[in-house]
């Protein structure tokens, strides 16, 4: 049982276009290049669409979820949720900066990274990140900014869960604290390894993250982004209780045009999270790009289908939750199954985040506000599950990526082993998550306390934590 | 001088002020409101979270005019607003004791 020795990556697509080169092209492979080597490894397309991807990453969370929590939330909180989605990317990309791309992406120990990166320490515009292929990078910088999307948009997720009844800076420790204890190891276990140049360096065989050498396919954060803010969220909104009024008030949303506009841009800045996750501008970027858009369309279909059927109206609310769903769902499988997969997987997972948001959620009476759990972690870890089904190439999938040979080769594929790999980095995000964020969100409360008084509660955390007004008319 | 308050659905207030005109009407106060009556409301649901809305959008008007001309402005209301479907609303009529016109301190009838 040498789990060890199966790498997750791009996908047998590689491996594929690696395998016709010819022989020549092997020879000239230069095995752990240096910096000097690497320069000459750089493709200014590759440099593009990641600084590309990363502004379109960063509208995911200003304004787009911004846009898309806040039109949910009641008019009276609707810039809190603004302020908190802001000020938390704000925060994170500093933190990120300071030290939290050393903790993920530097080696050091299978679950959290070192500190010889801190302050972007031997970071410079003549050092390069690693890419999926063979003799292929990026700029480091690149990288750094790419991954700095990510870090600030999964804190900015959790606050859905807990919307309208949160204390501002209570809310802001816990997210720094939730970085650096949560994100940053998880980003580090999943997604770290020396990269593919590196592993069959010597000393270097070992250097790569708990969960991706057990060959747990996570392309763009099934586990990282959205099981791991879903879970958290759930924790808060169980600690910090319901809103004031929950079942008896009326909370409907206060503006569904600026949801349908969050989730619009959400879904555009999508192409970046996924697309770009592929780290090269290519052939398998694009794969990732169509599996988005067809994924998403999918679950917006379904979703409506099913109100159709329970309620006799398809809602706009119902199609962009549909939507978000597939979004979320495609997230780890979006460079590994094919469209048609997606397009399964997009219409599967609508009927199950629905059950969740208004059948379990009512059963179980918790108030998760914007359906954090019921959308990002029940969504999440059914995508995380599903790429170990979509990605068999017998579906049409990409299969993985063997980098224990250099230059890599396509891995073997077996539906049972990768369906196990992909169970276990689900249940790592969910324990670790889950139990962080519920230590720290019951610590903080005692401490600080999360809740604002039932007053300020009623009169609106917009003028009681802000002091202004989003709407003067 | 009678004041009559009429509730009436939103997209008929365009058609009763041209009705009302035309009679010799010649000023009105409207006001956005929300209210039940025999219309129960309607329910939504978001994402499974039904919500029962109560009360239902009308237009308030409030009109003053002589005695003589109040009940033609009730038939005329009545008329105009009716589409025969539940929620058409209602009008009330009051005795007015007093008016004046701010600009001109003209008073009662004089200052409608």
């Amino acid at each position: 049982m040498n789990r060890v020795t199966k790498f997750a990556g791009v996908g047998a697509g590689v491996a594929a276009i690696l395998a016709s080169l010819p022989l020549a092209a092997y020879a000239d492979m230069i095995k752990a290049p240096d910096a000097t080597a690497m320069a000459g490894m750089v493709n200014k397309g590759d440099t593009t669409w990641m600084l590309v991807s990363s502004a379109l990453v960063l509208l995911m969370s200003v304004p787009a979820l911004g846009l898309f929590y806040g039109g949910l939330v009641r008019s009276k909180n609707m810039l809190s949720v603004l302020m908190q989605v802001f000020m938390i990317v704000s925060m994170v990309a500093i933190i990120w900066c300071v030290y939290g791309y050393s903790l993920a992406f530097t080696g050091g120990s299978p679950y959290v990274g070192g500190l010889s990166k801190a302050f972007l320490m031997g970071v410079s515009a003549s050092s390069y990140a690693a890419t999926f292929s063979n003799n292929v990078y990026i700029p480091e910088y690149a990288y750094v900014i790419f991954q700095m999307t990510f870090a600030c948009i999964t804190p900015a997720l959790i606050v859905g869960a807990f919307a309208e009844r949160i204390k501002f800076w209570p809310l802001m420790l816990f997210c720094g604290l939730w970085v650096t204890i949560v994100y940053f190891p998880v980003a580090h276990m999943v997604w770290y390894w020396a990269g593919p140049d590196f592993l069959t360096n010597p000393g270097q065989e070992a250097d790569y993250g708990l969960v991706w050498g057990w060959g747990a396919l996570d392309f763009a954060g099934g586990t990282v982004v959205h099981i791991n803010a879903g879970i958290a969220g759930l924790m808060g909104c169980l600690v910090i209780g319901k809103r004031t009024g929950y079942g008896k008030e009326n909370m409907s949303p206060h503006s569904l045009t600026m949801t349908m506009i969050g989730a619009s841009m959400l879904w555009v800045g999508w192409f970046g999270f996924n697309a770009g996750s592929n780290l090269e501008a290519n052939g398998l970027a694009a794969l990732a790009f169509i599996n988005t858009f067809v994924a998403t369309a999918a679950a917006a279909l379904s979703w409506s289908l099913v109100e159709q059927l329970r309620h006799g109206r398809p809602s706009l609310l119902g199609a962009v939750s549909g939507a978000v769903a597939g979004l979320v769902a495609v997230t780890p499988a979006s460079g590994y199954a094919g469209p048609m997969g997606s397009i399964v997987l997009g219409l599967l997972v609508s009927p199950l985040c629905y059950t969740f948001v208004s059948v379990v959620k009512s059963r179980f009476n918790y108030d998760d506000s914007l359906d954090v759990f019921g959308v990002h972690c029940i969504g999440g870890i059914f995508g995380a599950m599903m790429t170990g089904v979509l990605a068999a190439p017998g579906l049409g999938g990409q299969g993985w990526v063997d980098y224990t040979q250099f230059p890599a080769v396509a891995g073997a594929w077996d539906m049972g082993t990768q369906l196990y790999a992909q169970f276990k980095a689900v249940m790592v995000t969910l324990l670790w998550s889950g139990g962080v964020s519920l230590v720290l969100f019951f610590v903080i409360d005692k401490v600080f306390g999360l809740r604002p008084t039932v007053e300020d509660e009623r009169q609106g955390l917009d003028q009681t934590s802000h002091g202004e007004n989003a709407y003067n008319m | 001088m009678k004041l009559i308050i009429a509730a009436i659905k939103p997209f008929k207030l365009e058609e009763v002020r041209e009705a009302l005109t035309v009679i010799g009407v010649r000023g009105m106060m409207v006001t956005e409101i929300k209210g039940f009556g025999l219309q129960s409301g309607h329910t939504e649901i978001y994402r499974g979270a039904e919500y029962a809305v109560n009360f239902v959008p009308k237009m308030r008007l409030e009109i003053v005019v002589a005695d003589s001309l109040a009940d033609q402005v009730v038939d005329t209301i009545t008329k105009t607003a009716r589409t025969g479907k539940i929620g058409d609303g209602k009008i009330f009529v009051i005795d007015v004791s007093q008016a004046v016109r701010v600009r001109t301190g003209e008073t009662n009838d004089d200052a409608l």
